[in-house]
């Protein structure tokens, strides 16, 4: 077991790679109630294309099978996880993101019991025609809830707008249509390809004893038989930099427009280090023309362009990168507008040294705040560790940002040919 | 395992909760009045405007850019509703300096900033800017408006609405649109200052810190005005037995269909059977277990979420779910029958035994956040019963069969809400 000591966060870390290829890390929180554990596969929404186990050839799987397989898991043939959960008194979920499938449990008790039903359960599959088609109903009104949600759709809208070919663009969930063509075989599939222990990494941040918690494990999983490990090949989306489509606008039932600007990041670099100075450097470029203290905020917020749902944030993922802005607005074609030319317009040389050490100041507090989150340090460390870098490595790269760095994110992406906008309007009233 | 100590000085209820478990110290500032239609908007936009400006930090960019430099501390406020009374919260959240390489007192600035922000707001000619009113009003009619568009949130509103129709419940804590043109900056000052004399105030310190710091801090930069308040503890809530029930169907044009349904409970916070009435709420709908979730999801497979959850200080329950609008009768019926099963004690031992493990662990899980935290503890404030936070686990751990019945047969149906599609529902 290997320990790492982040002194200024008075923080310890625990790491081990266990035989099988399974990544463990350990993060003891003393003083806290609670212990959270995530699983996660390196498994999303956009791997709907791969050689599957066993196989030579690629294939394309239904829409929203990846979301399909995390409800699915939950179930066994003597009944469903979430009821051994809640008898050991824990609380049980999952979610599916583009890149990654998390199963994880709190608790404030049993935690060993928990980790171990987390672990059995998540490695032992049970799929049956009965219950993959009684799914399909649950999932159905999962979809239909999303449909009716503005947020979401505003949201969704402004990735379909970005992305020609990348699977990023196709809703997690899938499609009421897409989702009817999943069977029990398919699942099992796409299970054993991704669901291999090299390709998963567990979480456990609370107060435990690491040295028990990391001995459960490794007994936990030398009872278990797993085929070697394989890399998993996925296939390579050919993705032209520039945006699919300069604006969308969906009608819906609504009385607040609602609008984003998305940058389609056209230089993700590659897995490591450079990968989360890249990010970072994005998130500071965006505090500094968006944030409540940014000059635009407070002309946009005066102009009654923006109000409080006002949001910016980057995403950025394996092999894809992009920013969103926007929110309710009373208009949205002036809001694109404004928000646009402030891309536009942008240059480096007008920031002054000091505004760039307030925003680093104020990352810096931010990331204070969410090392107060068990769940936050699970999941976000899990994303990062699937991309190369480490989440405790933030301050040093925070602090150590440039201006150059920001600038070149600007350079890269404010242009015309990188964004694409996506509204949602009230429809006519009949 | 909460250490809670409470002192009254400058007429402010001050409670310090000393921990080490955070790398940021929290400070809460709570104001509650009773809920009415007179006051409602005004209370709305209040805390608004109190975060746009201090009379050291005149508009709202100063003042972020201010938080930025204590390293970006957070400043939140928002309203909510317990029982028949309308609180304020504004929260500031801020880095412990232990963490940092620089050693600024943080806590000191972030405690003399919340005074300025609800002592020395920013003025001209004696009350509140005009610019800033004006902004906030904007940004308060649309905030009231967002509602409409969450579909979930719209049906829990609507349900409120038609069941409590005559009670100050039925009020949005948000406000009546209608009213927010006609506030003048004149008189939100004036109602600023009533609410400084006349409410109850609370302040939560959270984090690495000693009580008689915290208390001398307050003393020095909290100067409060003379102060008139009402009698303290709970407003009686309206209790409004249902003569028949009440059903109210709505068409959208929207793709799920949202059935909500309300019941009286006739218990609240103050009562004795409090425990056993959220005891009853986990069985029924509030767990992944519960008895809505098993049979309307995962039997029927009618629904994505079918769930309950209780307002304690107002005894409602209130059962959400979004569905297939054709399958309204379908639904109804599960869920009413879950209801009648726990009137007639059909549940298992090891359904209590599950319900008091989940609880016990939800509860443990929510002091682990200052926010959570706070909350439960704000509990005490709101109502006349005043429960330590041992007693939550020891009094749920005692609920028994009979005591879970007992308040099942108190809880009466009252109104059945269904938004749905254009179509459908014939």
């Amino acid at each position: 077991m290997e320990k790492m000591v982040y002194e200024q966060l008075q923080e310890q870390l625990f790491y081990e790679k266990m035989e099988n290829g399974l990544d463990v890390y350990i993060l003891p929180k003393k003083g806290f109630n609670k212990t959270y554990a995530t699983f996660t596969t390196n498994y999303g929404s956009v791997d709907n294309q791969f050689v599957p186990l066993g196989k030579t050839e690629m294939k394309r799987v239904p829409d929203g099978i990846a979301h399909f397989l995390e409800h699915k898991l939950f179930e066994k043939e003597d009944g469903d996880v979430f009821q051994q959960f809640s008898k050991q008194g824990a609380s049980a979920n999952a979610f599916t993101s583009f890149t990654r499938t998390a199963y994880l449990f709190s608790s404030t008790a049993n935690v060993e019991k928990n980790l171990e039903t987390l672990l059995d359960f998540v490695q032992s599959p049970y799929f049956s025609d009965k219950t993959v088609e009684k799914e399909k109903g649950i999932i159905g009104q999962e979809i239909r809830m999303y449909d009716d949600n503005p947020d979401w759709r505003v949201y969704f809208g402004a990735i379909e707008s970005m992305y020609h070919n990348h699977p990023v663009k196709i809703d997690i969930a899938g499609t009421v249509e897409s989702i009817a063509h999943i069977t029990k075989e398919l699942l099992y599939e796409c299970y054993e390809t991704f669901y291999h222990p090299s390709n998963m990494l567990l979480f456990v941040v609370g107060p435990v004893d690491e040295q028990k918690i990391m001995q459960q494990i490794r007994d936990n999983q030398a009872k278990k038989s797993f085929p070697k490990a394989r890399e998993v090949e996925r296939f390579v989306y050919k993705e032209p930099s520039e945006i699919a489509e300069k604006k969308k606008v969906i009608p819906m039932h609504v009385q607040t427009n609602k609008c984003f600007v998305a940058i389609k990041d056209p230089s993700v670099p590659p897995d490591g280090e450079e990968k989360l100075v890249h990010e970072l450097a994005f998130n500071v470029l965006l505090d500094y023309l968006f944030g409540k203290s940014s000059p635009h905020y407070e002309r946009l917020y005066r102009l009654g362009l923006i109000d409080e749902t006002f949001m910016y944030d980057y995403t950025e993922e394996r092999e894809f990168g992009f920013a969103m802005v926007g929110g309710d607005t009373s208009d949205a074609d002036r809001l694109s507008e404004e928000v646009k030319q402030i891309l536009l317009s942008f240059s480096i040389d007008t920031v002054k040294n000091e505004e760039l050490e307030r925003v680093k100041k104020k990352k810096i507090g931010a990331f204070l705040r969410s090392l107060n989150s068990p769940e936050y340090i699970a999941n976000q460390f899990t994303r990062y560790a699937f991309n190369g870098v480490s989440l405790f490595d933030v301050v040093p790269a925070l602090q150590s940002l440039t201006m150059e760095q920001i600038g070149d994110i600007a350079k890269q992406c404010f242009h015309e040919s990188q964004i694409a906008i996506c509204q949602v309007v009230p429809k006519e009233k009949k | 395992m909460v250490n809670e100590k409470i002192t009254t000085v400058q007429q402010i209820n001050v409670h310090t909760i000393p921990t080490k478990k955070y790398k940021t110290n929290t400070l809460v500032w709570k104001m509650k009045a009773p809920l009415a239609k007179e006051t409602v908007t005004l209370r709305a936009l209040l805390p608004y405007v109190l975060q746009s400006g201090t009379t050291e930090h005149p508009s709202a960019k100063e003042l972020r850019t201010y938080l930025d430099e204590l390293y970006g501390a957070t400043l939140n406020v928002d309203l909510s509703k317990k029982g028949e009374n309308h609180i304020i919260t504004i929260r500031i959240d801020v880095a412990n300096e232990v963490f940092l390489q620089e050693k600024t007192p943080l806590l000191e600035k972030a405690l003399q900033l919340l005074a300025d922000i609800v002592l020395r707001p920013a003025l001209e000619n004696g009350r509140f800017v005009s610019e800033i009113v004006d902004q906030e009003k904007r940004a308060l009619k649309q905030r009231i408006q967002a509602v409409y568009d969450d579909k979930m949130r719209y049906a829990n509103l609507r349900l409120i609405q038609e069941m409590c129709k005559e009670e100050p419940y039925a009020l949005h804590i948000n406000g009546e649109l209608e009213d927010v043109d006609g506030i003048t900056a004149e008189q939100l000052f004036q109602y600023y200052q009533k609410t400084l004399s006349e409410d109850e105030i609370d302040l939560y310190v959270i984090g690495d810190v000693q009580e008689e710091t915290v208390l001398q801090a307050v003393i020095s930069h909290f100067s409060m005005p003379t102060r008139t308040t009402r009698p303290s503890g709970g407003t009686k809530v309206a209790h409004k037995a249902p003569e028949k029930v009440n059903e109210v169907i709505e068409k959208q044009d929207i793709k799920q269909g949202k059935l909500n349904i309300g019941y009286r409970t006739n218990v609240t916070y103050d009562d004795d059977d409090y425990y056993a009435l959220q005891m009853f709420n986990g069985i029924f709908g509030g767990f992944s277990h519960s008895k809505l979730f098993i049979n309307v999801r995962e039997k029927a497979s009618l629904a994505y979420y079918a769930a309950s959850r209780l307002e304690s200080h107002k005894g409602l329950l209130m059962v959400m779910s979004g569905i297939e609008p054709s399958n309204y009768e379908k639904a109804r019926q599960i869920i009413e029958k879950q209801m009648e099963a726990m009137k007639n004690g059909d549940f298992t031992e090891e359904e209590i035994e599950q319900t008091k493990a989940v609880i016990r662990n939800q509860l443990l899980e929510t002091i682990d956040t200052p926010r959570g935290l706070v909350e439960v503890l704000y509990h005490n404030v709101v109502s006349e019963r005043k429960r330590p936070f041992e007693e939550w686990l020891s009094g749920t751990d005692r609920v028994t069969r009979e005591d879970i019945v007992r308040v099942a047969s108190k809880v009466e149906l009252d109104t059945i809400y269904f938004l749905t599609g254009m179509e459908g529902a014939e």
